[in-house]
């Protein structure tokens, strides 16, 4: 007997949906497994950072608080990563939104209201996407790999984070902490009740669905559906590749943007060196969990808030660093990578041993 | 030497099977040292499967295969290789961004020293007259450069078999007899060869015996010789062949597409230039294109299809607009309509379904798209058109194209282009590596449109395509165009000698490319 992979005539659309679910519980059987041999409840560890979240309805809106930047980000990633435009930068960009954001709430002083609020967050939507259309300029004019340039921008954006807050921003009350000044309560999103949910968490749920309505339908989802899988054929196609890659760079950074502004306006309500938390990051892993689909991101956000919320419980619970998360977190992208192979082979045992 | 009584290979009951097809059905045949053995048959109908087998690249499911008497396993195409089996196959295994040299160290087994390597490469050249460069990167190269790599890779390994598939659909004339004299040359020094093809007359001149299959069947073992290309043609696709219809006492109406002055830079260090390029093609008019891979068919194909626009807006007109910085999808817009020869990843997105494929090209001008929005189901309709009028093999407008075979999937481009009625249509090598009946019914649809009126221009390297096919005729070479010519006056020695060039098709003995 041995293993064969046999090309599949077409791609198989129920490994497509299959594929993610069973990353996430391999994911989790390798964490109990490794848990036990280090002499801890891999059972506990596991369940609590994986289940107990959703499970336990107090933690149900840290779990959407959580969720909501991520599956915004993702979305954008979701554009850009189908064109075959890789934006890393996506983190540089949510900061970016957020400062801009702030540049704006502080502007307007003390003044509030819903035009103020929705003025700062346009301007972090304006932000992100300017961030981000700097590796677009310098992918389309001098061929400059945008990885590495969105990249390295995270990085000047966690810089100009840093200079802000500890200078020109820093809050004169602040006891001489990097840190803002709090928002007042006018510049600040509405939130559901007493509870933490506010108005972002709500974008978060709709615009999948406006994402997957544009990206299966209208013309531009089709364009970057080609420019992605056969760039000569979108040519042929009649279709714009340099157009696409800065449409893409643009929609993915004014959705980190968004979710920047978000975060800041709906659930910090002040920029600190703190506010560069990863989420730029972990939606990566969201996107491709959810196989670059808009409902699959949001369906794949809320399973990585779910580790985010359960690392830190697990942290109490079974005494592990709530990092752990991020290391599970790292094994489901691996296993979603790794397990692409399924969708476009199916393994096969042969009988005979020929070598 | 062998006994020649025991055959180099033999096949006894060769059986492939694949996920709702039967391949291979008990296929027996054998081949002796020395013979050159035709592997005919349409598109489909298993002979891929089959030479894949013999070369390792797939096992049997059941049947024996034999070399030189014994019964062998060919595990994979190392040991094929080892035996002494060597392989060009239809689609290149190449390195886009390496050069000729590294493409081909990379496939030999032994390492050698880049520089013996290249001596013996150039030697093998030498040897048959197979024009290459060893330091050019390959994505500069034209279709038919890259298959010269592929053959010189294969003749690098001394095989006592050689397997050719479709080796001469991108060749001049002159290439091709060039290629002959090489495979007649190695099959009297005792090498088997394997050569799949379509070309009937090709057969008939080249090999001893010809098998044919059909539908995975063995159809008959032949002798080319005493055949016709007619009966041959029949038994592999199991009934009549068509000719091109055509009515008599054609008239040709107005000047449709106009290139005058159409000059476009090198695109690359090893691109070909265009130089002041005129022709006119007439309503009702096929105007056929010529040359020998890399003269600047490309470039040509690239400016007249709007892929890439050309700077003098005047160059190129269409019923006397000017068209020439206008985008591929503005040129669609005003009738102008194109196919270009790699069916995957530029004329088709091969994992996008055939509906989807529609709306690559026919968006605009089917109504697929409604304020920015596409209708799904138009584009299915249109696809489902598409192959019921051409007769594609296809489960549906929702079959992947990649699922479809070369020839189906090229009925199914031509015939998207062709049912969007274009004014004029610009098509490269329509039907290469497609088998005789999707190229039969190809060549009636470019026929069929024509009389309705568009103008077509065929740009091919396959003289007898164009020759059967077209009106008019030119020649390009480095980038220049000839004075046309009415095929009816056309001579073939005129035509070689224009596609020579100063590249001539002698060996490459006397010249060593200084440019």
């Amino acid at each position: 007997m041995r293993i064969k992979l046999e090309k599949r005539r077409e791609p198989s659309m129920a490994m497509l949906v299959v594929t993610p679910v069973v990353s996430v519980l391999v994911t989790m059987l390798i964490g109990i497994v490794v848990f036990d041999l280090l002499g801890i409840d891999g059972f506990k560890a596991v369940t609590d950072i994986f289940i107990t979240p959703l499970i336990t309805s107090y933690k149900w809106q840290d779990v959407a608080v959580k969720a909501a930047p991520l599956i915004i980000i993702a979305l954008g990633l979701s554009v850009a990563n189908r064109a075959q435009v890789w934006n890393i930068g996506a983190e540089g960009q949510y900061i970016v939104g957020a400062l801009c954001a702030t540049g704006v709430g502080l502007a307007f002083g003390t003044m509030g209201g819903p035009v103020v609020v929705t003025l700062m967050v346009a301007a972090g939507v304006i932000g992100g996407a300017a961030w981000a259309a700097v590796p677009a300029g310098l992918r389309t004019r001098f061929s400059v790999n945008e990885i590495l340039s969105s990249l390295m921008l995270t990085y000047v954006a966690g810089h100009a984070l840093s200079y802000l807050v500890g200078g020109p921003w820093k809050d004169p009350e602040g006891r001489n902490f990097p840190v803002t000044a709090p928002l007042v309560d006018s510049q600040t999103l509405p939130v559901l009740g007493t509870s933490t949910v506010h108005l972002g968490v709500l974008v978060a749920v709709i615009l999948p669905f406006v994402f997957w309505y544009l990206m299966s339908r209208s013309v531009f989802g089709f364009q970057v559906r080609v420019v992605g899988s056969a760039p000569n054929a979108a040519r042929h196609g009649g279709f714009d590749g340099k157009q696409t890659i800065w449409l893409a760079m643009i929609i993915s950074g004014g959705m980190a943007g968004l979710a920047g502004a978000l975060e800041f306006t709906g659930v910090l309500h002040k920029m600190d060196l703190g506010f560069a938390s990863g989420y730029g990051f972990t939606a990566i892993i969201v996107c491709f969990l959810g196989r670059l689909n808009p409902i699959g991101c949001l369906i794949a956000g809320i399973v990585l808030a779910v580790t985010y919320v359960g690392g830190q419980m697990a942290q109490t619970s079974v005494k592990i660093p709530s990092s752990t998360a991020g290391i599970f977190q790292a094994m489901m992208l691996f296993l979603i990578l790794a397990s692409d192979i399924l969708v476009r082979y199916r393994i096969k045992l042969v009988k005979g041993a020929v070598a | 030497m062998e006994d020649s009584l025991t055959p180099r290979l033999e096949l006894n009951g060769i059986t492939k099977r694949f996920p709702g097809v039967l391949a291979n059905d008990h296929v027996s045949f054998s081949v002796r040292p020395g013979e050159i053995h035709a592997l005919l048959g349409e598109n489909g109908a298993g002979k891929s499967t089959l030479v894949k087998m013999i070369y390792g690249i797939m096992q049997p499911d059941a049947g024996e295969i034999r070399w030189n008497g014994q019964r062998i396993t060919v595990a994979n195409p190392k040991a094929a290789r080892k035996l002494g089996i060597g392989m060009v196959f239809q689609h290149f295994s190449l390195f886009e961004a390496m050069t000729v040299l590294e493409n081909i160290a990379l496939g030999m087994d032994a390492s050698i020293a880049a520089r013996d390597l290249e001596a013996k490469i150039l030697a093998v050249m030498g040897q048959y007259g197979l024009k290459l460069e060893p330091h050019r990167i390959v994505s500069t190269l034209s279709v038919g450069e890259r298959q010269r790599i592929e053959i010189v890779r294969a003749l690098l390994l001394n095989p006592n078999l050689l397997i050719m598939d479709e080796p001469t659909s991108v060749l001049t004339p002159q290439e091709v007899e060039q290629l002959f004299v090489v495979l007649r040359q190695l099959a009297s020094e005792g090498c088997s060869i394997l050569y799949i093809s379509h070309k009937l007359h090709e057969i008939k001149a080249l090999c001893d015996s010809a098998t044919i299959l059909r539908g995975g069947k063995l159809v008959d073992t032949c002798d080319p010789s005493v055949e016709t290309s007619r009966s041959m043609a029949e038994k592999m696709i199991g009934g009549n062949l068509k000719e091109i219809q055509r009515k008599p006492g054609r008239v040709f109406g107005a000047e449709k597409l106009v290139a005058r002055g159409l000059s476009v830079p090198k695109d690359g260090p090893f691109g070909t230039a265009l130089r002041d390029i005129g022709f006119s093609v007439r309503a009702g008019e096929i105007f056929g294109i010529a040359g020998v891979a890399g003269n600047g068919q490309n470039a040509l194909m690239m400016a007249l299809s709007g892929e890439v626009p050309v700077q003098d807006h005047g160059a190129i007109t269409v019923s006397g607009a000017e068209i020439g910085r206008l985008s591929a999808k503005a040129r669609r817009l005003v009738g102008m309509a194109s196919v270009p020869e790699e069916r995957n990843g530029h004329a088709a997105v091969p994992d996008f379904s055939l509906a989807d494929n529609a709306i690559l090209t026919g968006r605009d001008r089917m109504g697929m798209v409604r304020g920015g929005m596409i209708n799904a189901q138009a584009a299915r309709t249109y696809a489902g058109e598409v192959i019921e009028v051409f007769a594609v093999k296809a489960t549906g407008p929702g079959a992947f194209a990649e699922s479809l075979s070369g020839g189906n999937l090229q009925k199914f481009i031509m015939g998207r282009e062709i049912l969007q009625k274009p004014d004029v249509l610009v098509v490269s090598q329509p039907t290469w590596g497609v088998d005789a009946g999707a190229a039969a019914a190809i060549h009636q649809a470019l026929v069929d449109l024509a009389a309705q009126g568009s103008a077509i221009v065929v740009i091919s390297q396959d003289l007898d395509e164009l020759l059967s096919l077209c009106d008019t005729l030119a020649v390009i070479n480095e980038g220049r165009l000839s004075p046309a010519m009415a095929v009816a006056d056309a001579r073939i020695e005129e035509i070689g000698l224009l596609m020579g060039g100063i590249h001539g098709s002698e060996p490459v003995g006397e010249n060593t490319h200084a440019h």
